[in-house]
């Protein structure tokens, strides 16, 4: 099941299966390769395990973007306490779609992933957190647990390796804030899905304040990978520091939206107009948000780029969850900021101070701007609040709100500034006509 | 001790211990950072992000209240940044906050007022219509009003964490993020009203408090709570002489901020329409209203009368009234009297316990030693339903220091919760339990034992007992019910033993023997309400009452005189854990003198020279007089809380477990006071039941 036609510039390793058959069934995967990796990280030591995965240069498939050999390093083995491998799965981020097609066409390689980080860091249990809206991969994940313990590749004493591993799915209810890992760990463990203060961070206090393994679910698909081929292949993939192959979601005014695997550092104009065939009827591009809604805008100009990490934090954006937003010349871009605004502040979980009121607070300010009801320097206002949230609130989805709203009204800020009284009936108390 | 750690914060030098929070290491020179969330005592939360400052080679700002501090470390509380950044939290918290400071009850008291006056911009630049929803009602004494609420979660905190309630929790999210009952729409829980008074605004208000006046229209009275017998300081607010509030927002006191129930709410006894304001005579037609002069003239006459011809008086103390009241009844009753007994009604066998226990004063544990000891013991007591401030103090204990506790009840307690084991005996059978804890205790590095009442006697003779064997220092608490039980045993109103336990000139009659005894000629209740449950034998003897309603033992007396209540009156008390405390005069309530007035009035009247009657000389007098209470008056006057350890000479007592009773009170009920308290009786819950 996927959204799209392959490109033929795709680099297929994590999507290498999908062409099958079946691809999601353990027969398929077992024939291709399924399960070799784990056999092959059951004789290697858990030290050579995580040096495999630090020399990839596998960095966190969600969005931050952190080195995965290094998170697992921080685990304790030594501790005392059970450990857990948790799939972050719930895939919130506007834009992005992968994880999802991964789960529903290779379920099999999330578990291998799961298993090799588990046999790295001495885990015995692992969840699958995965957003309720995904239901029917609940589904396949389910069914691919199933087979994967009727064929001993979880349970007890897994292929006479004395290892033990269960898998579980767990079912987000809605909420995107849960898609931050110290959030779904709360919300795992039954509780009101709000972040957790960091330090600790999960690899030494996670699951039930146990070591937990925490990932996206293309960073363990990568896993596999790495372990059959090694980590200096996969690091070969990409650029520097940023090893492999990324799946990138293509969405807005494309031709060919889809889910594409390409190697890390793919130019960002080559994959919009080869890749994703360029931008419907022949408009021209205006700006690309790169990574998910929460990365700063990148206006036409800016998009030469390669996409990895380095490369887009130095252009002042974020290649994030690698969602790939296009927005071409009509595209008004207060109505883009609403969208937005409207989006973080419905998510905000309202912990803290500058997210739970600043997201509602731009939200009328965009709103009403938006309306034609904007008062002279509310693109002002607009960006001063943005800037009080930035870097101060609690857990990272009130910078997620600040940033792409600075970009916009900073980058195109005389879109915002036209809007303002641009309503026929504009004038005194009329901006207490907007209801949102 | 570990070594010190060196910052230094807005240019100061610094020394803290490791683990110490910012935001104290700053405190402790007397740098303040702000913060709504951050509570001692209670888990952190980082949410309110007041408290930001910069760090150097930290590229964000950091929240104080989570960081520790680390050797070198350079904090700034006060840059550009820091500042902009403290304002701007303010401006968001005002964007939804109602500007109804005029109206509400917070006004003038409020933390996120003190803080846009001293940190905020003074404009507002949010034009839009605020986010709103209506008020709720969670309880009679709870209300919840979610547009002024800050969302800081003290309330949810301190309700799981501190009473191990967990009542409140969070719904919704983002701006419409609201506090709610964990389960249904009301609130059934302790209702002790913690969550009001740790409330920085005014979004949890007081059923009983609120629109009644401004606080600085009140007169800020810190006092002991009149109820159980924990002691805790309670601060009442009273206005043209009514008491409109009670709390202790300000943590002083030996209970820091807790109050339970009673101690928040209760206190409207005091102008409850059933108060006796006046004396009254016993005629053929049923009670007469009289005045002072008259009532205490008809007494003294027939005191008089009857001590002539060496007649029977039994003297009844109270388990509420002051040390220098006691101490003053026992004196007139054994000197100007020469009672045939003098006793209360005991709710535990404190006696018996400090015959055990002789003259060790170590081994008495005060509420203090129950935050700090290592291990605990709870024996046949219901501690967060009758003595909710220690087991408040026993779960802080646990909470901040991982005590150990056991507990051996007839039925679940809360504290099983958090208990390394928890037993069930039946009362009687607690010794037998106990004796199968004792290989663990004995691994204890020490423990606290808090007595119910059920262990009585004997028992509590061989519970010391054990308590020697384990080879460890081991400390008691006897548990008694009210405000001042343990004043009434230690100030010597027991009929065989003077104020200190000193032995009394040949036993007296204990109570129980004086209502049984035919020939009795009188019987002097002060405070105390024996005929609830027992028969007075002697059909003709003649009965004078002092208390603050017509108690079913006042309505069988021939002179009643209105009494007043310990927020009237001045005086010291002391707690169950040993803990000596002045009362302060709050309410006045017309007509009604205290109890120490209307003895010294009737000694005057009787010719007796009992020497001075005033509070100041009679504490002197016990101070001199009292073993155990030497220093007390030295202390107070120092500002701090004396605790006294009971000490006994002379011969064991008889084994009278019969002289034993405690009335079993709950959180909701508190003998005659809580009879007489609209609040106690509007509170639906069933007390004991719920929360365990």
């Amino acid at each position: 099941m996927l959204f799209n036609e392959p490109s033929p510039l795709e680099v297929k390793v994590l999507t290498r299966r999908f062409q099958y058959p079946d691809s999601a069934r353990i027969d398929t995967f077992l024939a291709h390769q399924g399960y070799q990796a784990f056999q092959k990280a059951l004789a290697m030591t858990p030290d050579d395990i995580i040096q495999e995965v630090k020399v990839s240069a596998l960095r966190g498939r969600g969005g931050a973007g952190f080195p995965a050999g290094l998170k697992w390093g921080f685990v304790p083995r030594n501790s005392p306490k059970p450990k857990y491998v948790v799939v972050n799965a719930d895939e919130g981020e506007p834009g992005t779609c992968k994880d999802r097609v991964l789960m529903v066409n290779d379920p099999h390689q999330l578990l291998e992933g799961m298993l090799i980080a588990a046999r790295a860091v001495g885990a015995t249990v692992g969840y699958i957190y995965i957003r309720g809206e995904y239901r029917h991969v609940i589904d396949i994940m389910d069914r691919a647990i199933a087979e994967a313990y009727a064929r001993g590749y979880l349970g007890r004493n897994i292929l006479g390796s004395g290892m033990d591993f269960d898998a579980y799915t767990h079912t987000g209810a809605g909420s995107y804030e849960c898609g931050e890992e110290s959030a779904l760990l709360e919300s795992l463990e039954g509780k009101r899905g709000n972040p957790r203060i960091r330090p600790p961070f999960p690899a030494v206090s996670g699951a039930f304040q146990c070591p937990t393994v925490l990932n996206n679910v293309e960073t363990f698909c990568s896993v596999p990978e790495i372990i059959l081929n090694g980590g200096a292949a996969f690091a070969a993939l990409g650029t520097p520091k940023n090893g492999g192959t990324r799946l990138f979601a293509l969405s807005g005014h494309i031709n060919k939206p889809g889910v594409y695997e390409l190697p890390m550092g793919f130019n960002l104009l080559r994959l919009i107009h080869e890749v994703g065939g360029g931008i419907p009827n022949g408009k021209r591009l205006k700006a690309v948000i790169p990574g998910g809604s929460s990365c700063p805008v990148l206006k036409a100009g800016e998009c030469d780029l390669p996409m990895d990490f380095d490369s887009l934090a130095a252009a002042g954006s974020m290649l994030g969850s690698a969602a790939v937003i296009v927005m071409d010349e009509d595209t008004c871009m207060v109505t883009a900021a609403l969208r937005l605004m409207r989006f973080y502040a419905h998510e905000s979980c309202g912990w803290c101070v500058p997210c739970r009121e600043g997201t509602h607070w731009l939200k009328k300010l965009v709103g009403r701007l938006h309306a034609g009801r904007g008062l002279s320097g509310d693109a002002d206002l607009i960006e001063e609040v943005s800037r009080n949230m930035l870097g101060r609130t609690f857990c990272p989805l009130g910078d997620a709100a600040a940033m792409p709203m600075i970009s916009l009204v900073t980058k195109f800020r005389e879109e915002f500034e036209a809007k303002i009284g641009s309503a026929a009936d504009a004038g005194p108390g009329s901006d207490q006509l907007v209801v949102l | 001790m570990a070594e010190l750690i060196n910052l230094t914060i807005d240019g100061v030098s610094v020394q803290a211990a490791p683990g110490t929070l910012v935001i104290n290491a700053a405190r402790s020179v007397g740098i303040e950072i702000p913060a709504f969330c951050y509570y001692e005592g209670l888990s952190l939360q980082a949410a309110c992000r007041m408290c930001l400052v910069e760090v150097e080679r930290m590229p964000k700002l950091q929240t104080a209240c989570t960081l520790t501090v680390s050797e070198g470390m350079v904090v700034t509380t006060d840059s550009p940044a820091v500042v902009t950044a403290r304002k701007s939290m303010l401006e968001f918290l005002l964007t939804n906050h109602p500007l109804d400071c005029p109206v509400c009850d917070k006004g003038g008291e409020c933390e996120l007022q003190d803080a846009v006056y001293r940190y905020g911009a003074g404009e507002g630049r949010f034009t839009h219509i605020k986010h709103h929803v209506d008020e709720k009602q969670f309880s009679p004494v709870v209300y919840y009003d979610a547009p002024r609420c800050i969302l800081c979660y003290r309330c949810v905190r301190i309700c799981d964490e501190g009473l191990g309630v967990a009542a409140l929790g969070l719904v919704n999210r983002g701006v419409t993020v609201e506090i709610a009952p964990n389960r249904g729409s009301r609130l059934e829980c302790d209702e002790c009203g913690m969550c009001i008074d740790i409330c920085p605004v005014g979004a949890l208000t007081s059923g009983t408090y609120r629109y009644q006046t401004r606080p600085w229209e009140m007169r800020h009275v810190g006092t002991v709570c009149a109820h159980c017998g924990d002691g805790c300081k309670t601060t009442l607010g009273v206005r043209n002489g009514a008491i409109t509030r009670a709390n202790n927002r300000d943590r002083s006191g030996i209970n820091g901020e807790f109050l339970c129930v009673k101690g928040r709410f209760a206190f409207d006894f005091v102008d409850h329409p059933e108060r006796l304001q006046t004396p009254l005579l016993r005629t053929a037609d049923g009670f007469e209203p009289v005045s002072w002069a008259r009532a205490l003239g008809h007494i003294a006459e027939r005191f008089l009368e009857i001590k002539a011809r060496n007649g029977r008086i039994g003297v009844v103390g109270s388990n509420l009234t002051t040390n220098e009241e006691d101490f003053f009844l026992q004196k007139f009753a054994r000197e100007g009297l020469g009672a045939v007994g003098v006793d209360h009604i005991r709710t535990g066998d404190l006696p018996a316990l400090v015959a055990a226990l002789g003259t060790r004063s170590g081994a008495w544990a005060s509420s203090a030693d129950l935050y700090n000891c290592r291990a605990a013991v709870i024996v046949a007591s219901d501690l967060s339903q009758q003595h909710p401030f220690l087991a408040f103090q026993l779960r802080a204990n646990w909470r901040h220091h991982g005590m150990r506790c056991y507990t051996v009840t007839p039925g679940p307690v809360r504290e099983d919760s958090y208990a390394v084991t928890a037993l069930r005996a039946a009362p009687g059978d607690e010794l037998a339990a106990l004796e199968s804890l004792r290989e663990k205790l004995k691994a204890e590095p020490e423990l606290v034992i808090l007595a119910g009442a059920s262990v009585r006697a004997d028992a509590l003779t061989r519970l010391v007992a054990f308590g020697d064997s384990l080879g460890i220092p081991v400390r008691y608490v006897c548990l008694l019910d009210y405000a001042n039980s343990r004043g009434a045993a230690d100030m010597g109103l027991l009929p065989d033993r003077l104020p200190g336990y000193r032995p009394a000139e040949g036993p007296g009659l204990a109570l129980p023997d004086m209502l049984a005894d035919p020939a009795l000629d009188a019987l002097w209740v002060m405070g105390a309400d024996p005929l609830a449950s027992s028969h007075l034998a002697a059909e003709s003897a003649f009965v004078v009452v002092q208390d603050l309603f017509l108690t079913p033992t006042a309505a069988r007396a021939d002179v009643v005189l209105a009494s007043a209540s310990a927020y009237e009156k001045a005086g010291t008390v002391t707690s169950v854990c040993g803990e000596v405390q002045k009362l302060a005069r709050g309410a006045s309530v017309a007509g009604a003198k205290s109890d120490l007035e209307i003895m010294s009035l009737l000694a005057a009247r009787m010719g007796l020279a009992l020497g001075p009657s005033d509070n100041a000389s009679l504490l002197e007098e016990i101070c001199r007089s009292v073993p155990g209470y030497e220093n007390v008056q030295a202390v107070l006057q120092g500002g701090v809380t004396p605790v006294v350890c009971p000490v006994w000479s002379g011969p064991q007592p008889d084994s009278r477990p019969d002289l034993i009773r405690s009335s079993e009170d709950t959180l909701f009920t508190s003998g005659v006071l809580g009879r007489y308290s609209r609040v106690l009786n509007s509170l639906s819950e069933a007390p004991g039941r719920l929360y365990r």
